[in-house]
């Protein structure tokens, strides 16, 4: 028998090593993983390498594991916010990597891991400062920049509701890049709102099938609503 | 002369958007074409983010931690309005989908380079988010922006001294003193604020200007 719930966040997460490479959902605040960014922290794997649209919001879940030092390399495209005062510190101090991607080549790039993909000509970032050093071509009448697609060990993202085979569905904008990193890394671990009975999911709309799933958590609190109204970047 | 605020700026952007259209409005300045868009025409906003029918902001108090905007505010969803997840979101902006973006800009050459995302400082924090794919994307690259800096220098310039966004990609320009179609033999003119001569704007502009008979 299938069951991918597991008892606690921390089972889920016992074996993240050292350096590993993670993927975390979420844009600011909607769709973050909190509950397993947090047992991230306290399990302790150090030298990490981030992948994430932000780099943190105040002081919980991302950006908190920067402010615990355990991340050596985050891959991002907006990490300059007005409350993202933990990676800005890292930066200037010279205490962690940044490699800056257009957030639609973050995603495709996501997307081209997850689909078995080598690498993809995209026209975004020609010519400009981000595809310095890179390959490029011309397609017909435009120029484009190879990319390369970005694997993942693990993959911590947030959803609204799964069954014990991995079908998951989202909630509004919390699904922002939740689908694309289930695909992409070795091992996708969920943070759910709700379990239900195999069965009770409308097939027509599962948005992650249970095959891009490995391990699930019920969290039966999610964060506190609280004002997004403050923090004006994308 | 009259000097358009930042609502008048917003107001003539949406006053070129034809009903049934599909939007991506930047972050900052741009999001203020929302509130203007002209009654009686179906236009949908899409966001980076995953929506497609970006309703108004929502009453206070029934903010929705999981319905946001690119710029990370509450916002609510239009009936027929739908959600997606970050590949497909950026397939409608890279795939050419989208018929308009609307975005601010530091600096626009007069080959239509749009420089939007980094002052180039060298303790600056870059973050590019998803200029760079709305500025090769969008079918209309519209920019919003003053036609001066704060020290009065124009923001329209031969070449652009901040890091480029994407070259070649700029459609039109609204300023707070004209509006200017960016073409392959340059930059058209297509009207000036009440009181402001196509001559006192030349004056005022770095790089040459065409007239167009509509310029006052």
């Amino acid at each position: 028998m299938i069951d991918k719930f597991f008892p606690s966040v921390e089972a889920a997460l016992a074996d993240v090593p050292d350096g590993a490479t993670v993927m975390i959902g979420g844009f600011g605040n909607a769709g973050m993983p909190a509950a397993l960014i947090d047992a991230l922290i306290a399990q302790g794997a150090r030298n990490l390498t981030i992948v994430n649209n932000n780099a943190g919001n105040g002081d919980a879940g991302l950006a908190a594991l920067l402010k615990a030092k355990r991340v050596r390399k985050i891959l991002c495209s907006f990490p300059r916010q007005a409350d993202s005062w933990h990676f800005d510190a890292l930066y200037r101090a010279g205490e962690i990597e940044l490699e800056l991607v257009p957030q639609g080549t973050l995603a495709e790039r996501i997307r081209a891991a997850g689909a078995g993909v080598g690498g993809f000509y995209t026209q975004t970032a020609f010519g400009t400062r981000l595809a310095e050093g890179k390959e490029t071509r011309r397609i017909g009448e435009r120029d484009y920049v190879l990319e390369y697609p970005i694997h993942a060990d693990y993959a911590l993202i947030k959803a609204d509701r799964a069954d014990r085979w991995g079908n998951l569905v989202y909630r509004k904008t919390a699904r922002n890049f939740g689908p694309i990193m289930a695909t992409a890394a070795k091992c996708t671990v969920v943070q759910v709102r709700e379990a239900v009975e195999l069965g009770s999911l409308d097939p027509e709309s599962v948005v992650t099938p249970g095959i891009f799933v490995k391990r699930i958590v019920k969290i039966a609190a999610s964060l506190p609503l609280r004002s997004t109204s403050q923090s004006k970047a994308a | 002369m009259k000097k358009l605020d930042r609502n008048q700026m917003a107001a003539r952007v949406a006053r070129d958007i034809p009903d049934g259209s599909y939007v991506n409005l930047g972050i900052g300045l741009p999001t203020l074409v929302a509130d203007h868009m002209p009654k009686g025409r179906e236009i949908i906003l899409h966001s980076e983010n995953g929506v497609l029918g970006v309703g108004p902001r929502p009453a206070p108090g029934a903010e929705d931690e999981d319905l946001i905007n690119a710029g990370k505010e509450a916002v609510t969803l239009l009936s027929g309005g739908s959600y997606f997840h970050h590949a497909d979101s950026f397939a409608m902006i890279r795939g050419r989908h989208l018929d308009f973006c609307v975005l601010g800009a530091f600096q626009i050459s007069l080959a239509g380079d749009l420089a939007n995302w980094h002052t180039g400082g060298a303790d600056a924090i870059p973050a590019v988010g998803g200029a760079m794919d709305l500025a090769v994307g969008a079918k209309q690259v519209l920019v919003m922006m003053e036609h001066l800096t704060k020290k009065g220098e124009s923001k329209i310039v031969e070449r652009c001294s901040y890091p480029l966004t994407g070259l070649r990609c700029v459609t039109r320009i609204y300023t707070d003193l004209a509006v200017i179609d960016v073409k392959p033999d340059g930059l058209h003119v297509v009207e000036t604020v009440e009181g402001l001569s196509f001559d006192e704007l030349q004056r005022l502009t770095g790089v040459p200007l065409k007239r167009l008979l509509t310029a006052a």
